[in-house]
């Protein structure tokens, strides 16, 4: 599965509480989430995330278990996050609501163009490919499937 | 070479793999959003039962009749679905799983943090959501991304009062409360040799208050026979020198008793430094040190006196009970004056049975100080059992003796 998308870069640390302030939680509606996500870290960045791929630094998602914010930002519809390190539980959140993340440190330059290959594993930026751990065969499928529940509806 | 993390998992540091999980259990809290995602799957059949569990620890028993109602559909389920059920009473989730059920070499989840207890064993442990849960309920399997491990080494005995929850303070105040992040613990050296189930399940606890996955003992002759006593034959793991991330080395014979303080784990001090204190409440039991163990050396130092200040004492299991009930230790402690719980979490999550007022200050001997977890406004030390019994018969903070 190949995807591509212009980074949106982003500092390390950026904690759920920045990408979706607990405000902004007591609704099951995903369009607050999507109108809101990243809104305290940087209000201007919201517009740019249809179709890019974010580029963090070390440690993203920690803080709150919060699973909205993995939604939050798949359903503005970033392609992937990249990062050297991603918290553990959002790591898991992620997988599970069908939003793609790739561990790697990469130098992020505004806009420029990532490609990656989850499968094969390797990302692409600036004409420099990085290898990483290819996802499992199943966290491939829970990924395209749009996540774990939608994965076992389709396969129970 | 393979750390044990890398060998159970069958993979290397970095990597994602599928598998299939051993033991799956949940208990009465995270049960009920598992339920609830396993609605939304819309499955009506469950992977082999004989590997699922669910175990009513938290709120038991329950304590208004919301908490019955979600307990009530939560019973029904699990009778009807015919995994293990463990109801009312039988005791807390992560200890019924070690008296005998996990073995060296497993893949265990729970869904609850301190799942990563059972790493005791030498099985791999560790803690996974409601959702997570509920997919492993329909195959039996989930993915995980082996984690790079965090060696820590240790030597020589225990001196004086100091026993494992002082050793498992020290290193989380090392490490820190982030320190080890998605990494496991794995506890080697000759300092293991001397370190009972007990002790080192109380050290596996804690890993998780340092953001690790897992922490790891390998089973030797001390893990088989305990296991044998269950009526589990096992055999014991294989050490191997392997890659550590980065590693730690601690001298049993320089741990001194600890206190965590409000409201980090990872902010510790001698209780020498703290000591006269007054407290409001002591509670013993937990997953971290409720077994019979803990039960019987705080009744050793408080037998034939009268605890100072209010002092809950909860079980950890049916079996602790009944070994206290057996041995007198039970008898001793409500001679001294505490007060027994139910087998279960007891006040530990702030939900029941011996919650804190506003500005009240507890010594317990759980694992999480967090603010407001066992009522707001109060706040929480946590301390070895050694300590909390000295200082229930003072009613403050007290350094333990030697004995
Ligand atoms: S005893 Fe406390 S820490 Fe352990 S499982 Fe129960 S609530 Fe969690």
């Amino acid at each position: 599965m190949t995807a591509k998308g212009p980074a949106v870069c982003v500092g390390p640390d950026i904690d759920t509480d920045l990408v979706i302030a607990g405000r902004y939680l007591r609704t099951k509606d995903h369009s607050v989430w999507v109108e809101h996500v990243f809104e305290d870290l940087d209000p201007s960045l919201a517009p740019l995330l249809e179709g890019s791929v974010i580029v963090a630094g070390k440690n993203f998602g920690c803080g709150s278990s919060r699973e909205q914010a993995a939604v939050a930002i798949r359903e503005a519809g970033v392609v992937a996050v990249v990062a050297p390190s991603f918290a553990r539980i959002f790591f898991r959140n992620a997988i599970n609501v069908g939003l793609p993340l790739i561990e790697c440190d990469l130098a992020c330059t505004e806009g420029c163009l990532v490609t990656f290959d989850l499968s094969e594993g390797w990302v692409e930026a600036e004409g420099k490919r990085h290898s990483i751990h290819p996802l499992s065969p199943r966290m491939q499928a829970i990924l395209s499937a749009g996540g774990l529940v939608e994965y076992w509806r389709n396969h129970r | 070479m393979a750390t044990l993390s890398e060998r159970i998992l069958n993979g290397t540091a970095g990597e994602y793999v599928d598998r299939k999980v051993d033991r799956a259990y949940v208990h009465d809290g995270t049960g009920v959003l598992t339920l609830e995602a396993w609605k939304r799957i819309g499955s009506e059949r469950l992977t082999d039962k004989t590997r699922l569990s669910m175990l009513f620890d938290h709120i038991v028993p329950a304590n208004n009749s919301t908490t019955a109602t979600l307990q009530h559909e939560l019973r029904e389920f699990a009778r009807g679905s015919f995994m293990h059920f463990s109801d009312v009473g039988c005791g807390i989730c992560h200890q019924i799983m070690s008296e005998g059920v996990v073995l060296p070499g497993e893949v265990v989840v729970g869904a609850d943090s301190h799942s990563c207890t059972l790493g005791a064993f030498g099985a791999f442990s560790t803690g996974v959501g409601a959702t997570d849960m509920a997919g492993i309920w329909l195959t039996g399997e989930t993915w995980f991304r082996v984690p790079e491990t965090i060696g820590i080494h240790l030597s020589g005995t225990f001196y004086g009062a100091a026993e494992a929850k002082d050793l498992a303070l020290t290193y989380v105040s090392r490490l820190g409360m982030d320190g080890a992040t998605y990494k496991a613990l794995e506890f080697t050296g000759d300092g293991v040799l001397g370190l009972s189930m007990d002790d080192r399940l109380v050290l596996c606890n804690l890993s998780v208050e340092t953001g690790a996955k897992a922490g790891l003992f390998y089973a030797d002759d001390v893990t088989v026979q305990y296991l044998a006593r269950t009526g589990q034959m096992v055999q014991p793991q294989v050490t191997e020198p392997c890659n550590y991330v980065q590693e730690l080395t601690i001298d049993l014979s320089e741990i001194v008793p600890l206190v965590a303080v409000p409201h980090r784990v990872d902010t510790v001090k001698p209780v020498r430094e703290i000591a006269g204190l007054p407290l409001d409440q002591i509670f013993v039991g937990t997953c971290t040190n409720g077994r019979y163990s803990d039960l019987a050396r705080f009744a050793r130092i408080v037998k034939g006196k009268s605890v100072a200040v209010r002092t809950i004492v909860v079980p950890a299991s049916k079996a602790v009970l009944a070994e206290a009930i057996r041995t007198g230790v039970l008898t001793d402690l409500v001679d001294a004056g505490c007060t027994i719980g139910t087998p279960g979490c007891g006040p530990c999550l702030g939900a029941h049975s011996g919650v804190l007022g506003e500005g009240e200050v507890c010594l317990s001997t759980a694992n999480r100080n967090f603010r407001n977890r066992m009522g707001v406004g109060a706040a929480i030390y946590l301390g070895s059992v050694a300590t909390a019994a000295a200082s229930a018969l003072e009613g403050e903070i007290t350094e333990p003796e030697v004995n």
